[in-house]
């Protein structure tokens, strides 16, 4: 059993990070060019460490399953990314992103990652500017801030509804460069399939060429994962169709620890689900809070009536509205953070106050900002989003309120690392949303893309210069030793599996139950009762997936029903240990709700004597998993309930 | 709904394609054109039959990944949407629909309705980023741009690569995707260092590549889901003519 | 920058078109004022006069071959982009593109075969009479100087050839009513404020020149 050390810098937290690169082993320039990277993924995370990585003189190779790494779904990002700089002079300070951050996380996560996360911010913006990402301006031409969920100061920067894809093109361009000058090779269209470890160390993957259904071995000195995060375990969510847990599965079998899988985030802002063939959840971004005021109709009468279409938003008097929001969290209102928000809407919707066709959606009104702003401002700031909202439902948001409801969106947990991002595999490294370092229990808005070029641009490109400087006498290998043979023949027996299975069902059809099954007992609210039964229904859905699933086509050719069957076989998977974690955290926290613990009002109900920690599982065989504590100390902060009244 | 597909299916890129017809019934006029799809390759599937392959990814118009050529129209009838983002409500009961993959030269068809659109990113290498290496930067602040800038930079910015200009081009010219790279970077300040270079290098490869030339017809501007505007090619236009001969 | 027009870059390429189709517009004006001067009720003395002088005058002589220059690389540079064009797209659509698009826009090298195809009869009835390559039914005046007065009433007297002449000036309308725009979006001459100007006086040019030249064949004919 891995010693669970996560190598934390002694000293002040504030001084760790650069006590760290100040003691750290580097590598010289020459031995640079003798070894090789290896980086799956090609979002934010991928995208710049391949890129910084390729600018210092290692050999990087890049996997993406897209057809071009600009498709990495963290181009969907809307709001923003949040930055230390105190432009508006409102207050702002490292330390205060920091206790923010930590304090949103519902004291969930590590105190120094958070702490390091905070500090390079600011790098990010700088970085960001100099690659001409085109940040929303002021009149004299400094960049501008808005506020953002669980934040009492305005840090986020953003380059309209779509600050996601401007930093992701930035980061894109820098990989490009490199591609250009052939310090990085990129296999786009490319899958990894599973981890090869020699030695006990992470020194290459088997991946497949999607076109022509190929296996490829690839070496590499270090494995870094970029591979994002898994919420489409619920089927629909906000992800992207191709978004997987595959790539994470693989290497949290052969070792590696899983952590807090049960920390979940479901985003407030959604729009409804409005049919049984629908595939994805698309986003309304949490920015929209910021001019948009949350409500349902005060009586169920009037709910009732909205539902079966007997009247309109407008026609419900503003004192017959319940501003629940604003009511419960005076001081945060609509900008509460995303867990509050999620929660408080389904619960006004359980009590039967929620409206839309089918009951499960609030309302999200710009009425009254469009009176005070102007419609024209409105427009400028969330035009597009306003545009996207009338294109799925059909109805204009600047004349009748939206509707939204929450949805899965992304996942705080992931491969546990420790503070130089390396996982319990030797070698092997996870960025951003593929780790569960920096969110604790709940992601503030604005979060993820900031950790993102964190971990990739600043963090990675000097935590790995540590481990490499001590291999840089271990010679690149050839792939045909046996650790890629075996690992190639195990992703060859696993195709033929499932190309052999030869049932009646489709692989959606798997990935859909499952999907029900996720969010009816392991979604906003959980308990005990529910989870159980959660993974008893995961494990007979296994069961007929391995017994009844259809693959159309072959396996050597461009195949996309094959490399969803891989992706929902691990979903499958992956499902019962979320469901597992969930169970085993007696505690309500974040984005994980159990029911049996709430107080009085409603609220999250920690309790930090007893689960204070990572919870980092190890997988020992199929549906058995052990469990690893790293104990969580708060050092600078003092741990409070959280409220945001 | 009641509809009647028409769709281009092509084993892989040496193979010769044909048209395969398929029928649909009880479409919700809700549906979104991709889940149109999904049902009909759920359909396939339980008839053993091949399933259509096409590229998605997001479904929220911003990754760039889908494609199609519908009815005549690249990301089909709807204006300023991709084809993710296209919902039946803008088709008729009993419509036929024709559906091909993008048609270019540089665009080789990889299955089905699949294209490769490596292309446009070899363009970008040549010179769609600004140099600048990691950790190397000054304060944001110290770049002060104008509003007027960066709103036209962001413009320009939105273009998701998605190559529906190339697809409606009678021409098959990528100069709205060049141009929009071009314009983005050529308006800040942090991007004139290089802009010569940058569009001589990006033209260079954009005919290396095999795109048409541009005939102002104006159709990829007509079809970008993201709304990119023509200026951009007369600012790329100019950038080339100051870039050859200044 | 290579030397062979060939392996000019396409936007080089489509700059040359764009400055030299300007060039020929302008052409075009001189050429229309020489022709109005047939409107004039004075025994075709302002007529006669006018092309004494272009036939003469030493300036002119050089500009015609910069002209004929201008005319063969403007009709080469497109076939040249024309063939590019249709060789970037080797498998077609099976669904015609129904982008809304300016009609005329998609068929500038048809509309630029009529335009040639007006320029090689007009090169047959004025040039090779000139040079005496042709003969006509028209008397010359004197030895040297063919009576082109006398031609332009002989052939426009016929309807036939009249109508044919207005066919193919109205493809010449066409083929300008798409160009002059372009030209200045070619040439990067894109301006918020101007541009909308600059549509406008094309269409403006697009229509009064044809007419200007349609007026002449019309007024022989009544």
């Amino acid at each position: 059993m891995a010693e669970l050390n996560a190598k934390i810098p002694s000293g002040p937290l504030a001084g760790k990070w650069t006590q760290y690169k100040d003691h750290q082993n580097l590598v010289n320039p020459t031995n640079k060019r003798k070894l090789d990277i290896i980086v799956i993924g090609t979002g934010l995370g991928g995208a710049s460490a391949a890129a910084s990585l390729g600018e210092m003189g290692f050999n990087v190779k890049i996997f993406c399953y897209q057809d071009s790494p600009r498709r990495a779904h963290s181009i969907a990002a809307q709001g923003g990314i949040n930055a230390a700089k105190n432009y508006p002079n409102d207050g702002d300070s490292i330390y205060r992103l920091f206790y923010d951050t930590i304090k949103g996380g519902d004291y969930r996560s590590r105190e120094s990652n958070v702490y390091r996360l905070a500090e390079v911010s600011n790098n990010i913006i700088d970085q960001c500017v100099a690659q001409g990402v085109p940040f929303a301006r002021e009149y004299g031409g400094s960049l501008e801030n808005r506020s953002f969920g669980g934040a009492l100061v305005s840090r986020t920067f953003f380059a309209r509804g779509q600050t996601g894809q401007q930093l992701l093109l930035g980061a894109y361009g820098a990989l490009s460069r490199q591609l250009k000058l052939g310090t990085v090779k990129l296999f786009n269209r490319h899958e990894m399939q599973d981890l090869v470890i020699i030695e006990g160390k992470a020194r290459g993957i088997i991946a497949r060429d999607l076109v022509n259904g190929k296996l490829e071995r690839h070496f590499g000195h270090a494995v870094v994962f970029a591979t994002g995060g898994y919420g489409n375990v619920f089927y629909l969510s906000t992800n992207a169709m191709g978004s997987n847990v595959s790539a994470c599965w693989q290497v949290f079998k052969k070792g590696a620890y899983f952590a807090n899988p049960c920390f979940t985030q479901i985003h407030p802002t959604c729009i409804p689900v409005h049919g049984d063939y629908q595939s994805k959840l698309t986003l309304m971004s949490e920015s929209l809070r910021n001019d948009g005021r949350i409500w349902v109709p005060k009586s169920k009468e009037d709910a009732e009536k909205h539902r079966k279409r007997l009247i309109k938003a407008k026609d419900i008097k503003e004192e017959d509205r319940d501003y629940y929001l604003e009511r419960r969290y005076p001081a945060y209102g609509n900008l509460v953070p995303r867990d509050v928000a999620s929660r408080a809407a389904k619960e006004r919707c359980d009590a039967g106050h929620g409206v839309g066709d089918t009951g499960l959606a609030v309302f999200l009104d710009f009425e009254e900002s469009i009176k005070r702003l102007g419609k024209h401002v409105i427009e400028e700031r969330y035009g597009n989003l306003f545009q996207m909202y009338e294109k799925i439902m059909d109805e204009n948001p600047y004349e009748n309120p939206m509707l939204i409801y929450p949805a899965a969106h992304y996942a705080m947990g992931g491969i546990w690392v420790d503070y130089e991002l390396m996982t319990t595999i030797p070698g092997l490294y996870a960025l951003g949303e593929a780790n569960f370092s920096d969110h604790g229990a709940n992601r503030l808005g604005a979060s993820a893309l900031m950790q993102g070029l964190a971990d990739g641009y600043f963090v990675l490109p000097y935590t790995i210069q540590n481990y490499l400087a001590g291999e840089i006498r271990i010679p690149r290998m050839a792939t045909d030793k046996p650790e890629f043979e075996e690992a190639e023949k195990r992703v060859k027996d696993r195709i033929r599996q499932l190309m052999e299975v030869k049932g009646n069902k489709s692989v959606d059809h798997f990935h859909k139950e499952l999907g029900k099954i996720m969010w009816e007992y392991v979604g906003m609210a959980r308990n005990e009762a529910g989870l159980k039964k959660a993974i008893e229904l995961i494990r007979a859905l296994r069961a007929e997936f391995w017994k009844d699933v259809r693959i159309p086509g072959s396996a050597d050719e461009l195949n996309p029903e094959l490399e969803k069957a891989g992706r929902v076989a691990d979903f499958l998977e992956m499902g019962e240990l979320l469901a597992f974690d969930a169970l085993n955290r007696n505690e309500s926290c974040g984005g994980h709700f159990r029911e049996e613990y709430q107080t009085n009002e409603g609220e999250c109900l920690r309790n930090d004597q007893d689960y204070m920690y990572v919870a980092a599982w190890e997988y020992l065989k199929e549906g058995e998993f052990q469990l690893h504590k790293e104990p969580l100390k708060y050092e600078e902060i003092e741990v409070k309930q959280r409220i945001y009244k | 709904m009641r509809l009647t597909l028409k769709i281009w299916k092509q084993k892989d890129s040496h193979s010769k394609g044909k048209f395969v017809n398929y029928s649909l019934d009880a479409i919700s006029p809700n549906c979104s054109f991709l889940e149109m799809l999904d049902i009909l390759n759920e359909q396939l599937i339980r008839q053993n039959e091949e399933p259509v392959a096409f590229d998605h990814d997001c479904r929220e118009g911003i990754c760039g990944t889908c494609s199609l050529y519908i009815n005549g129209r690249p990301h089909g009838p709807d204006d300023a949407v991709t084809t993710c983002q296209l919902h039946m409500r803008k088709f008729k009961d009993g419509d036929i629909i024709v559906i091909e993959p993008w048609r270019a030269k540089p665009f080789p068809v990889v299955k089905d309705l699949i294209v490769d659109r490596s292309a446009f990113d070899k363009i970008i290498q040549e010179g769609g980023y600004i140099s600048v290496l990691t950790g190397g930067a000054a304060e944001a602040n110290q770049i002060l741009v104008s509003k007027t800038n960066a709103e036209l930079s962001m413009d320009a910015a939105a273009c998701i690569g998605c190559g529906a200009c190339v697809a409606a081009c009678k021409n098959a010219s990528a100069m709205l995707f060049v141009s929009a790279k071009v314009s983005h970077l050529g308006l800040l300040p942090q991007g004139r260092i290089e802009a010569k270079d940058r569009v001589k290098k990006m033209v260079a490869m954009m005919d290396t590549m095999g795109f048409g030339n541009c005939t102002n017809t104006y159709a990829c501007e007509a079809e970008c889901p993201k709304l990119i505007s023509r200026s951009n090619i007369a600012r790329m236009n100019r950038e080339f003519i100051c870039a050859k001969v200044i | 920058m290579n030397s062979s027009f060939l392996h000019f870059s396409s936007i080089t390429k489509k700059i040359w078109m764009a400055l030299l189709g300007l060039f020929l517009m302008l052409f075009l004006v001189v050429h229309l004022g020489i022709n109005l001067c047939l409107l004039r009720d004075d025994g075709g003395k302002w007529f006669r006069a006018a092309a004494h002088f272009m036939g003469t005058n030493y300036i002119v002589k050089i500009f015609e071959v910069v002209l004929f220059g201008g005319f063969i690389f403007h009709i080469l540079l497109g076939i040249i982009l024309q063939l590019k064009n249709w060789l970037s797209r080797p498998v077609r659509y099976k669904v015609t593109n129904k982008t809304p698009t300016p009609f005329l826009s998609k068929y500038m090298i048809y509309t630029g075969a009529i335009v040639l195809t007006f320029l090689i009869i007009h090169l047959f009835n004025f040039f090779f009479i000139k040079f005496g390559w042709v003969s006509t039914h028209v008397p010359a005046l004197d030895d040297k100087e063919p009576d082109f007065l006398g031609v332009t009433r002989y052939l426009f007297s016929q309807p036939a050839y009249s109508i044919f002449y207005i066919a193919l000036i109205i493809g010449l309308g066409f083929h300008l009513y798409h160009a002059f725009q372009a030209a200045f979006q070619t040439l990067g001459l894109d301006h918020k404020t101007y541009t909308p100007f600059i549509t406008g006086f094309g269409i403006f040019f697009a229509i009064v020149i044809p007419l200007g030249y349609i007026i002449i064949p019309l007024y022989f004919l009544i």
